[in-house]
Protein backbone atom coordinates (compact mmCIF):
# COMPACT_ATOMS: atom_id res chain seq x y z
CA UNK A 1 0.00 0.00 0.00
CA UNK A 2 1.29 3.43 -0.69
CA UNK A 3 0.03 6.89 -0.24
CA UNK A 4 -1.41 8.62 -3.22
CA UNK A 5 -0.52 12.24 -3.75
CA UNK A 6 -3.79 14.02 -4.45
CA UNK A 7 -2.65 17.56 -4.97
CA UNK A 8 0.22 19.90 -4.39
CA UNK A 9 -0.90 22.56 -1.93
CA UNK A 10 2.17 24.72 -2.06
CA UNK A 11 5.37 24.91 -4.09
CA UNK A 12 8.77 26.33 -3.17
CA UNK A 13 7.68 29.90 -3.90
CA UNK A 14 4.54 29.48 -1.83
CA UNK A 15 6.57 28.25 1.15
CA UNK A 16 9.03 31.12 0.78
CA UNK A 17 6.28 33.78 0.67
CA UNK A 18 4.52 32.32 3.70
CA UNK A 19 7.69 32.16 5.79
CA UNK A 20 8.50 35.74 4.81
CA UNK A 21 5.05 36.82 6.02
CA UNK A 22 5.32 34.86 9.29
CA UNK A 23 8.77 36.37 9.94
CA UNK A 24 7.26 39.88 9.58
CA UNK A 25 4.30 38.94 11.78
CA UNK A 26 6.61 37.69 14.53
CA UNK A 27 8.53 40.97 14.50
CA UNK A 28 5.31 42.99 14.42
CA UNK A 29 3.49 41.11 17.16
CA UNK A 30 6.48 41.17 19.51
CA UNK A 31 7.26 44.83 18.67
CA UNK A 32 10.74 43.98 17.49
CA UNK A 33 13.02 41.15 18.46
CA UNK A 34 13.72 41.88 22.12
CA UNK A 35 13.68 38.65 24.21
CA UNK A 36 12.29 36.67 21.27
CA UNK A 37 13.69 33.13 20.87
CA UNK A 38 12.82 30.43 18.33
CA UNK A 39 12.41 26.77 19.22
CA UNK A 40 11.87 24.27 16.41
CA UNK A 41 10.03 21.02 17.10
CA UNK A 42 11.78 18.03 15.55
CA UNK A 43 11.92 17.31 12.67
CA UNK A 44 10.48 19.74 10.15
CA UNK A 45 9.98 22.45 12.75
CA UNK A 46 13.74 22.73 13.16
CA UNK A 47 14.27 23.45 9.46
CA UNK A 48 11.46 26.01 9.49
CA UNK A 49 12.81 27.70 12.64
CA UNK A 50 16.25 28.01 11.01
CA UNK A 51 14.70 29.68 7.97
CA UNK A 52 12.70 32.07 10.15
CA UNK A 53 15.87 32.91 12.05
CA UNK A 54 17.61 33.75 8.78
CA UNK A 55 14.70 35.82 7.42
CA UNK A 56 14.35 37.82 10.65
CA UNK A 57 18.11 38.42 10.54
CA UNK A 58 17.74 39.81 7.00
CA UNK A 59 14.89 42.14 8.00
CA UNK A 60 16.09 43.30 11.43
CA UNK A 61 19.81 42.53 11.47
CA UNK A 62 19.40 40.46 14.63
CA UNK A 63 20.15 36.78 14.86
CA UNK A 64 17.61 35.33 17.27
CA UNK A 65 18.66 32.46 19.54
CA UNK A 66 17.35 29.16 18.19
CA UNK A 67 16.81 25.86 19.96
CA UNK A 68 15.72 22.34 19.07
CA UNK A 69 13.03 20.47 20.94
CA UNK A 70 12.46 16.71 20.87
CA UNK A 71 9.07 15.93 22.38
CA UNK A 72 9.32 12.11 22.39
CA UNK A 73 9.64 11.84 26.17
CA UNK A 74 6.52 14.00 26.59
CA UNK A 75 4.23 12.11 24.20
CA UNK A 76 0.89 10.91 25.55
CA UNK A 77 0.76 7.83 23.34
CA UNK A 78 3.90 5.97 24.45
CA UNK A 79 1.74 3.34 26.09
CA UNK A 80 -0.29 2.60 22.99
CA UNK A 81 2.00 3.30 20.03
CA UNK A 82 3.19 0.24 18.11
CA UNK A 83 6.72 1.26 17.25
CA UNK A 84 8.70 2.79 20.09
CA UNK A 85 9.83 6.25 18.97
CA UNK A 86 13.54 7.02 19.00
CA UNK A 87 14.49 9.72 21.48
CA UNK A 88 16.59 12.50 19.95
CA UNK A 89 18.45 15.28 21.65
CA UNK A 90 16.83 18.47 22.87
CA UNK A 91 19.28 21.31 22.35
CA UNK A 92 18.19 24.65 23.75
CA UNK A 93 21.51 26.41 24.41
CA UNK A 94 19.96 29.41 26.20
CA UNK A 95 17.67 30.06 29.15
CA UNK A 96 13.99 30.44 28.29
CA UNK A 97 13.37 32.26 31.57
CA UNK A 98 11.34 35.42 30.88
CA UNK A 99 11.65 35.01 27.09
CA UNK A 100 9.07 35.28 24.29
CA UNK A 101 9.31 31.72 23.01
CA UNK A 102 8.09 30.99 19.48
CA UNK A 103 7.52 27.25 18.98
CA UNK A 104 7.77 26.31 15.32
CA UNK A 105 6.28 23.21 13.67
CA UNK A 106 5.26 22.20 10.17
CA UNK A 107 1.67 20.95 10.57
CA UNK A 108 -0.85 21.59 13.35
CA UNK A 109 -3.31 18.69 13.50
CA UNK A 110 -4.65 17.14 16.73
CA UNK A 111 -2.69 19.56 18.92
CA UNK A 112 -1.05 16.72 20.84
CA UNK A 113 2.48 17.53 19.68
CA UNK A 114 1.94 21.17 20.62
CA UNK A 115 0.72 20.09 24.06
CA UNK A 116 3.85 17.95 24.53
CA UNK A 117 6.02 20.82 23.29
CA UNK A 118 4.44 23.20 25.82
CA UNK A 119 5.24 20.81 28.67
CA UNK A 120 8.75 20.21 27.38
CA UNK A 121 9.38 23.98 27.14
CA UNK A 122 8.04 24.63 30.65
CA UNK A 123 10.47 22.05 32.02
CA UNK A 124 13.33 24.18 30.69
CA UNK A 125 12.26 27.27 32.63
CA UNK A 126 9.45 29.82 32.86
CA UNK A 127 9.05 31.81 29.66
CA UNK A 128 7.21 35.14 29.68
CA UNK A 129 5.02 33.92 26.84
CA UNK A 130 4.88 30.97 24.43
CA UNK A 131 3.55 31.41 20.90
CA UNK A 132 3.06 28.80 18.19
CA UNK A 133 3.95 29.18 14.51
CA UNK A 134 2.95 26.54 11.94
CA UNK A 135 3.17 26.26 8.17
CA UNK A 136 -0.14 24.39 7.83
CA UNK A 137 -3.16 24.20 10.11
CA UNK A 138 -5.21 21.24 8.93
CA UNK A 139 -7.88 21.26 11.66
CA UNK A 140 -9.20 18.24 13.65
CA UNK A 141 -8.01 19.53 17.01
CA UNK A 142 -8.37 17.14 19.95
CA UNK A 143 -7.13 19.65 22.52
CA UNK A 144 -7.90 23.33 23.11
CA UNK A 145 -4.84 24.61 21.24
CA UNK A 146 -4.48 27.22 18.49
CA UNK A 147 -1.56 28.69 16.59
CA UNK A 148 -0.51 32.36 16.76
CA UNK A 149 1.01 32.34 13.27
CA UNK A 150 -0.53 30.18 10.55
CA UNK A 151 0.92 29.85 7.06
CA UNK A 152 -2.18 28.34 5.52
CA UNK A 153 -5.44 26.97 6.83
CA UNK A 154 -6.06 23.72 4.98
CA UNK A 155 -9.40 21.95 5.44
CA UNK A 156 -8.72 18.20 5.29
CA UNK A 157 -10.45 14.93 5.96
CA UNK A 158 -9.03 12.66 8.64
CA UNK A 159 -8.28 10.07 5.97
CA UNK A 160 -5.87 12.42 4.30
CA UNK A 161 -2.40 13.37 5.41
CA UNK A 162 -0.34 16.45 4.80
CA UNK A 163 3.25 15.99 3.75
CA UNK A 164 5.68 18.88 4.12
CA UNK A 165 8.87 18.38 2.13
CA UNK A 166 11.76 20.79 2.69
CA UNK A 167 14.91 20.64 0.59
CA UNK A 168 17.22 20.46 3.63
CA UNK A 169 15.81 17.04 4.52
CA UNK A 170 13.90 15.84 1.46
CA UNK A 171 14.34 15.69 -2.27
CA UNK A 172 11.78 18.36 -2.98
CA UNK A 173 10.33 21.57 -1.59
CA UNK A 174 6.52 21.42 -1.47
CA UNK A 175 3.44 20.69 0.57
CA UNK A 176 1.40 17.76 -0.70
CA UNK A 177 -2.02 16.48 0.32
CA UNK A 178 -2.13 12.71 0.33
CA UNK A 179 -4.64 9.92 0.69
CA UNK A 180 -3.93 7.76 3.67
CA UNK A 181 -4.70 4.09 3.13
CA UNK A 182 -3.39 3.36 6.61
CA UNK A 183 0.17 2.88 5.50
CA UNK A 184 3.15 4.90 6.62
CA UNK A 185 5.37 4.41 3.61
CA UNK A 186 5.53 6.97 0.85
CA UNK A 187 7.71 7.17 -2.19
CA UNK A 188 8.07 10.88 -2.11
CA UNK A 189 9.33 11.96 1.29
CA UNK A 190 9.50 8.87 3.46
CA UNK A 191 10.99 10.61 6.48
CA UNK A 192 8.19 13.06 6.91
CA UNK A 193 5.25 10.72 6.83
CA UNK A 194 6.62 8.67 9.70
CA UNK A 195 5.70 11.62 11.82
CA UNK A 196 2.13 10.52 12.22
CA UNK A 197 1.23 13.10 14.82
CA UNK A 198 0.65 16.78 14.05
CA UNK B 1 16.25 0.40 14.41
CA UNK B 2 13.15 -0.93 16.11
CA UNK B 3 13.77 -1.92 19.71
CA UNK B 4 12.17 -5.24 20.67
CA UNK B 5 14.16 -6.45 23.63
CA UNK B 6 12.54 -6.96 27.01
CA UNK B 7 15.59 -7.83 29.12
CA UNK B 8 19.21 -6.77 29.41
CA UNK B 9 21.06 -9.83 30.67
CA UNK B 10 24.55 -9.52 29.18
CA UNK B 11 26.44 -7.83 26.37
CA UNK B 12 26.95 -11.06 24.38
CA UNK B 13 23.31 -11.21 23.36
CA UNK B 14 23.18 -7.58 22.17
CA UNK B 15 23.95 -6.80 18.56
CA UNK B 16 26.23 -3.95 17.52
CA UNK B 17 23.14 -2.05 16.32
CA UNK B 18 21.41 -2.51 19.66
CA UNK B 19 24.47 -1.24 21.54
CA UNK B 20 24.63 1.80 19.26
CA UNK B 21 20.92 2.41 19.77
CA UNK B 22 21.34 2.34 23.57
CA UNK B 23 24.30 4.74 23.45
CA UNK B 24 22.40 7.02 21.05
CA UNK B 25 19.38 7.11 23.38
CA UNK B 26 21.61 7.85 26.37
CA UNK B 27 22.70 11.16 24.81
CA UNK B 28 19.36 12.98 25.12
CA UNK B 29 18.95 11.38 28.55
CA UNK B 30 22.20 13.00 29.69
CA UNK B 31 20.87 16.38 28.55
CA UNK B 32 17.80 15.87 30.77
CA UNK B 33 19.97 14.74 33.69
CA UNK B 34 22.00 17.97 33.52
CA UNK B 35 18.91 20.22 33.58
CA UNK B 36 18.00 22.19 36.71
CA UNK B 37 14.54 20.57 36.55
CA UNK B 38 15.31 16.93 35.95
CA UNK B 39 11.96 15.18 35.90
CA UNK B 40 10.05 13.68 33.01
CA UNK B 41 6.47 12.43 32.76
CA UNK B 42 7.52 9.61 30.39
CA UNK B 43 7.14 6.56 32.63
CA UNK B 44 4.41 7.83 34.94
CA UNK B 45 2.61 4.84 36.43
CA UNK B 46 5.41 2.36 35.74
CA UNK B 47 7.34 0.78 38.58
CA UNK B 48 10.92 -0.42 38.81
CA UNK B 49 12.15 -2.56 41.70
CA UNK B 50 15.74 -3.16 42.73
CA UNK B 51 16.57 -6.54 44.15
CA UNK B 52 20.18 -6.47 45.35
CA UNK B 53 21.69 -9.57 46.92
CA UNK B 54 25.13 -7.93 46.96
CA UNK B 55 26.43 -4.65 48.34
CA UNK B 56 26.28 -1.65 45.99
CA UNK B 57 26.33 2.13 46.26
CA UNK B 58 26.64 3.54 42.78
CA UNK B 59 24.80 0.95 40.72
CA UNK B 60 21.70 0.90 42.89
CA UNK B 61 21.56 4.66 43.45
CA UNK B 62 22.20 5.20 39.77
CA UNK B 63 19.31 2.95 38.76
CA UNK B 64 17.01 4.58 41.33
CA UNK B 65 17.90 8.08 40.13
CA UNK B 66 17.41 7.03 36.51
CA UNK B 67 13.97 5.55 37.16
CA UNK B 68 12.85 8.57 39.19
CA UNK B 69 13.92 11.11 36.56
CA UNK B 70 11.89 9.21 33.97
CA UNK B 71 8.86 9.49 36.25
CA UNK B 72 8.65 5.81 37.27
CA UNK B 73 8.11 4.71 40.85
CA UNK B 74 11.15 2.96 42.22
CA UNK B 75 11.74 0.78 45.23
CA UNK B 76 14.51 -1.30 46.72
CA UNK B 77 14.52 -4.54 48.60
CA UNK B 78 17.11 -4.72 51.36
CA UNK B 79 17.71 -8.43 51.09
CA UNK B 80 19.10 -8.79 54.61
CA UNK B 81 15.82 -7.52 56.11
CA UNK B 82 13.52 -9.33 53.70
CA UNK B 83 11.92 -12.75 53.57
CA UNK B 84 15.12 -13.99 51.93
CA UNK B 85 16.52 -14.22 55.45
CA UNK B 86 13.62 -16.57 56.26
CA UNK B 87 14.74 -18.85 53.47
CA UNK B 88 12.60 -17.69 50.55
CA UNK B 89 14.03 -18.74 47.18
CA UNK B 90 15.08 -16.25 44.53
CA UNK B 91 12.26 -17.31 42.24
CA UNK B 92 9.61 -16.99 44.94
CA UNK B 93 10.85 -13.53 45.92
CA UNK B 94 10.80 -12.42 42.29
CA UNK B 95 7.37 -13.96 41.67
CA UNK B 96 6.04 -12.05 44.66
CA UNK B 97 7.31 -8.81 43.17
CA UNK B 98 5.86 -9.64 39.75
CA UNK B 99 2.50 -10.34 41.40
CA UNK B 100 2.56 -6.77 42.71
CA UNK B 101 2.50 -5.65 39.06
CA UNK B 102 6.05 -4.36 39.01
CA UNK B 103 7.10 -3.58 35.41
CA UNK B 104 10.84 -4.06 35.68
CA UNK B 105 13.17 -5.79 38.13
CA UNK B 106 16.83 -4.80 38.39
CA UNK B 107 18.75 -7.63 40.00
CA UNK B 108 22.25 -8.09 41.38
CA UNK B 109 23.15 -11.55 42.62
CA UNK B 110 26.23 -13.48 43.70
CA UNK B 111 25.44 -16.34 41.31
CA UNK B 112 26.16 -16.13 37.60
CA UNK B 113 22.97 -16.62 35.59
CA UNK B 114 20.56 -15.36 38.24
CA UNK B 115 19.13 -12.65 35.98
CA UNK B 116 18.80 -15.01 33.00
CA UNK B 117 17.03 -17.53 35.24
CA UNK B 118 14.45 -14.94 36.31
CA UNK B 119 13.89 -13.80 32.73
CA UNK B 120 12.94 -17.35 31.78
CA UNK B 121 10.39 -17.69 34.55
CA UNK B 122 8.79 -14.26 34.74
CA UNK B 123 6.85 -12.18 32.26
CA UNK B 124 8.25 -8.84 33.44
CA UNK B 125 11.43 -7.15 32.20
CA UNK B 126 14.75 -7.93 33.89
CA UNK B 127 17.98 -5.92 33.96
CA UNK B 128 21.12 -7.62 35.15
CA UNK B 129 23.01 -5.30 37.50
CA UNK B 130 25.79 -7.83 38.02
CA UNK B 131 25.64 -11.60 38.44
CA UNK B 132 28.59 -13.34 40.08
CA UNK B 133 31.66 -13.21 37.85
CA UNK B 134 29.56 -13.41 34.70
CA UNK B 135 28.38 -10.02 33.48
CA UNK B 136 27.72 -6.40 34.40
CA UNK B 137 26.22 -5.09 31.16
CA UNK B 138 25.15 -1.64 32.36
CA UNK B 139 28.68 -0.88 33.58
CA UNK B 140 30.12 -1.87 30.22
CA UNK B 141 27.55 0.28 28.41
CA UNK B 142 28.35 3.33 30.53
CA UNK B 143 32.07 2.77 29.97
CA UNK B 144 31.48 2.55 26.22
CA UNK B 145 29.35 5.72 26.36
CA UNK B 146 32.12 7.57 28.23
CA UNK B 147 34.78 6.35 25.81
CA UNK B 148 32.64 7.26 22.80
CA UNK B 149 31.93 10.74 24.15
CA UNK B 150 35.65 11.38 24.58
CA UNK B 151 37.15 9.42 21.68
CA UNK B 152 34.41 9.37 19.04
CA UNK B 153 33.94 6.14 17.07
CA UNK B 154 35.44 3.23 19.01
CA UNK B 155 36.53 1.28 15.93
CA UNK B 156 40.31 0.81 15.95
CA UNK B 157 40.78 2.46 19.36
CA UNK B 158 43.25 0.82 21.68
CA UNK B 159 41.85 0.09 25.14
CA UNK B 160 43.87 -1.47 27.95
CA UNK B 161 42.09 -3.06 30.91
CA UNK B 162 44.41 -3.76 33.83
CA UNK B 163 43.96 -5.49 37.18
CA UNK B 164 42.05 -8.35 38.71
CA UNK B 165 40.54 -9.71 35.51
CA UNK B 166 39.82 -13.10 37.05
CA UNK B 167 37.14 -11.85 39.43
CA UNK B 168 35.84 -9.05 37.24
CA UNK B 169 32.47 -9.22 35.53
CA UNK B 170 33.10 -5.61 34.45
CA UNK B 171 36.12 -6.77 32.41
CA UNK B 172 34.17 -9.59 30.75
CA UNK B 173 31.29 -7.36 29.72
CA UNK B 174 33.64 -4.62 28.54
CA UNK B 175 35.76 -6.93 26.40
CA UNK B 176 32.63 -8.24 24.79
CA UNK B 177 31.10 -4.83 24.10
CA UNK B 178 34.27 -3.02 23.07
CA UNK B 179 35.33 -5.71 20.59
CA UNK B 180 31.81 -5.67 19.13
CA UNK B 181 32.25 -1.94 18.52
CA UNK B 182 35.55 -2.62 16.79
CA UNK B 183 38.00 -1.56 19.50
CA UNK B 184 41.24 -3.43 20.20
CA UNK B 185 41.21 -4.60 23.80
CA UNK B 186 44.23 -5.77 25.79
CA UNK B 187 43.79 -7.36 29.19
CA UNK B 188 46.74 -6.98 31.57
CA UNK B 189 47.29 -8.65 34.93
CA UNK B 190 49.46 -11.10 36.86
CA UNK B 191 49.16 -14.69 35.59
CA UNK B 192 47.10 -15.71 38.62
CA UNK B 193 44.50 -13.01 37.91
CA UNK B 194 44.37 -13.38 34.12
CA UNK B 195 42.61 -16.54 32.97
CA UNK B 196 43.90 -17.57 29.48
CA UNK B 197 40.35 -18.52 28.40
CA UNK B 198 39.50 -14.84 28.00
CA UNK B 199 41.27 -14.93 24.65
CA UNK B 200 38.08 -16.51 23.37
CA UNK B 201 36.29 -13.17 23.83
CA UNK B 202 38.65 -11.56 21.35
CA UNK B 203 41.06 -9.70 23.64
CA UNK B 204 44.85 -9.79 23.70
CA UNK B 205 46.39 -10.89 26.98
CA UNK B 206 49.57 -9.60 28.60
CA UNK B 207 51.34 -9.75 31.92
CA UNK B 208 53.41 -6.60 31.51
CA UNK B 209 51.62 -3.26 31.74
CA UNK B 210 54.49 -1.03 30.59
CA UNK B 211 54.82 -2.70 27.18
CA UNK B 212 51.08 -2.36 26.49
CA UNK B 213 50.75 1.33 27.29
CA UNK B 214 52.33 2.93 24.18
CA UNK B 215 49.54 4.11 21.88
CA UNK B 216 46.69 3.32 24.28
CA UNK B 217 43.67 5.61 23.89
CA UNK B 218 42.24 4.63 27.26
CA UNK B 219 43.29 2.62 30.27
CA UNK B 220 40.72 1.10 32.56
CA UNK B 221 41.93 0.17 36.04
CA UNK B 222 39.91 -2.46 37.86
CA UNK B 223 39.45 -2.67 41.58
CA UNK B 224 41.80 -5.13 43.20
CA UNK B 225 39.40 -7.26 45.19
CA UNK B 226 41.31 -6.92 48.45
CA UNK B 227 39.10 -9.42 50.22
CA UNK B 228 40.78 -12.07 48.06
CA UNK B 229 44.32 -11.06 48.90
CA UNK B 230 44.58 -13.78 51.55
CA UNK B 231 44.19 -16.52 48.98
CA UNK B 232 47.77 -16.11 47.78
CA UNK B 233 47.05 -14.97 44.23
CA UNK B 234 49.88 -12.43 44.39
CA UNK B 235 52.75 -11.91 46.83
CA UNK B 236 52.10 -8.44 48.22
CA UNK B 237 50.04 -5.33 47.63
CA UNK B 238 53.21 -3.28 47.24
CA UNK B 239 54.52 -5.49 44.49
CA UNK B 240 51.16 -5.51 42.76
CA UNK B 241 50.95 -1.76 42.90
CA UNK B 242 54.49 -1.40 41.54
CA UNK B 243 53.80 -3.67 38.56
CA UNK B 244 50.16 -2.92 37.74
CA UNK B 245 49.25 0.30 39.55
CA UNK B 246 48.47 3.33 37.37
CA UNK B 247 50.29 6.58 38.04
CA UNK B 248 50.72 9.84 36.17
CA UNK B 249 54.32 8.94 35.42
CA UNK B 250 53.42 5.56 34.02
CA UNK B 251 50.63 7.02 31.93
CA UNK B 252 53.14 9.22 30.07
CA UNK B 253 54.36 6.05 28.35
CA UNK B 254 51.26 6.03 26.18
CA UNK B 255 52.65 9.02 24.29
CA UNK B 256 49.22 10.63 23.94
CA UNK B 257 46.39 12.10 25.97
CA UNK B 258 45.07 8.87 27.41
CA UNK B 259 41.81 8.59 29.30
CA UNK B 260 41.73 6.82 32.64
CA UNK B 261 38.62 4.94 33.69
CA UNK B 262 37.79 3.06 36.86
CA UNK B 263 34.44 1.43 37.61
CA UNK B 264 34.79 2.18 41.34
CA UNK B 265 35.07 1.75 44.23
CA UNK B 266 38.77 2.66 44.10
CA UNK B 267 41.63 1.47 46.29
CA UNK B 268 43.64 4.67 46.08
CA UNK B 269 47.35 3.90 46.17
CA UNK B 270 46.89 0.32 44.98
CA UNK B 271 45.58 0.09 41.42
CA UNK B 272 45.63 3.87 40.87
CA UNK B 273 47.47 6.72 42.58
CA UNK B 274 45.40 9.38 44.27
CA UNK B 275 47.11 12.06 42.20
CA UNK B 276 46.10 10.40 38.92
CA UNK B 277 42.55 9.68 40.10
CA UNK B 278 42.11 13.40 40.81
CA UNK B 279 43.70 14.58 37.56
CA UNK B 280 41.86 15.68 34.44
CA UNK B 281 42.87 12.44 32.70
CA UNK B 282 40.55 10.52 34.99
CA UNK B 283 36.94 10.32 33.79
CA UNK B 284 35.77 8.49 36.89
CA UNK B 285 33.09 10.99 37.95
CA UNK B 286 31.98 11.40 34.36
CA UNK B 287 31.47 7.62 34.31
CA UNK B 288 29.10 7.95 37.26
CA UNK B 289 27.08 10.73 35.57
CA UNK B 290 26.97 8.76 32.34
CA UNK B 291 25.84 5.71 34.30
CA UNK B 292 22.58 7.45 35.17
CA UNK B 293 22.06 8.52 31.54
CA UNK B 294 22.71 5.02 30.17
CA UNK B 295 20.37 3.45 32.73
CA UNK B 296 17.68 6.00 31.86
CA UNK B 297 18.05 4.93 28.24
CA UNK B 298 17.75 1.25 29.17
CA UNK B 299 14.70 1.71 31.39
CA UNK B 300 13.02 3.82 28.69
CA UNK B 301 13.79 1.24 26.01
CA UNK B 302 12.56 -1.70 28.11
CA UNK B 303 9.35 -0.30 29.58
CA UNK B 304 8.65 2.83 27.52
CA UNK B 305 6.95 0.98 24.66
CA UNK B 306 4.25 -1.60 24.27
CA UNK B 307 5.93 -3.94 21.90
CA UNK B 308 8.93 -5.36 23.74
CA UNK B 309 8.70 -9.07 23.08
CA UNK B 310 12.19 -10.43 22.59
CA UNK B 311 14.12 -12.03 25.43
Amino acid sequence: MERIAKSTIMDANGIRRILTRIAHEIIEKNKGTKDVVLIGIRRRGVTLAKRLQQLICEFEGVKLPMGILDITLYRDDLRTIDVQPVVQETAVPFSVQGKQVILVDDVLFTGRTARAALDATMDLGRPQRIQLAVLIDRGHRELPIRADYVGKNLPTSRRESVSVCLREADDSEEVVLMDKPGCLISWNCPLNVLQQDD
Amino acid sequence: MIWKRKHILDIESLSREEISHILHTAKPMKEVLLRPLKKLPTLRGKSVLHLFYEASTRTRTSFETAGKILGADTGSIAVAQSSVSKGESLLDTAKTLAAMQVDLVVIRHTSAGAAAFLSEHLKIGIINAGDGQHAHPTQALLDMFTLQENLGDLAGKKIVIVGDILHSRVARSNVCGLTKMGAEVTLVGPPTLLPPELKVLGARLSHVLDTELPGADAVMALRLQLERQQSGLFPSLREYSRLYGLSGQRLEKTGKKTLVLHPGPMNRGVEITSELANSHYAKIEEQVTNGVAVRMALIYLLVGGTNNVMA
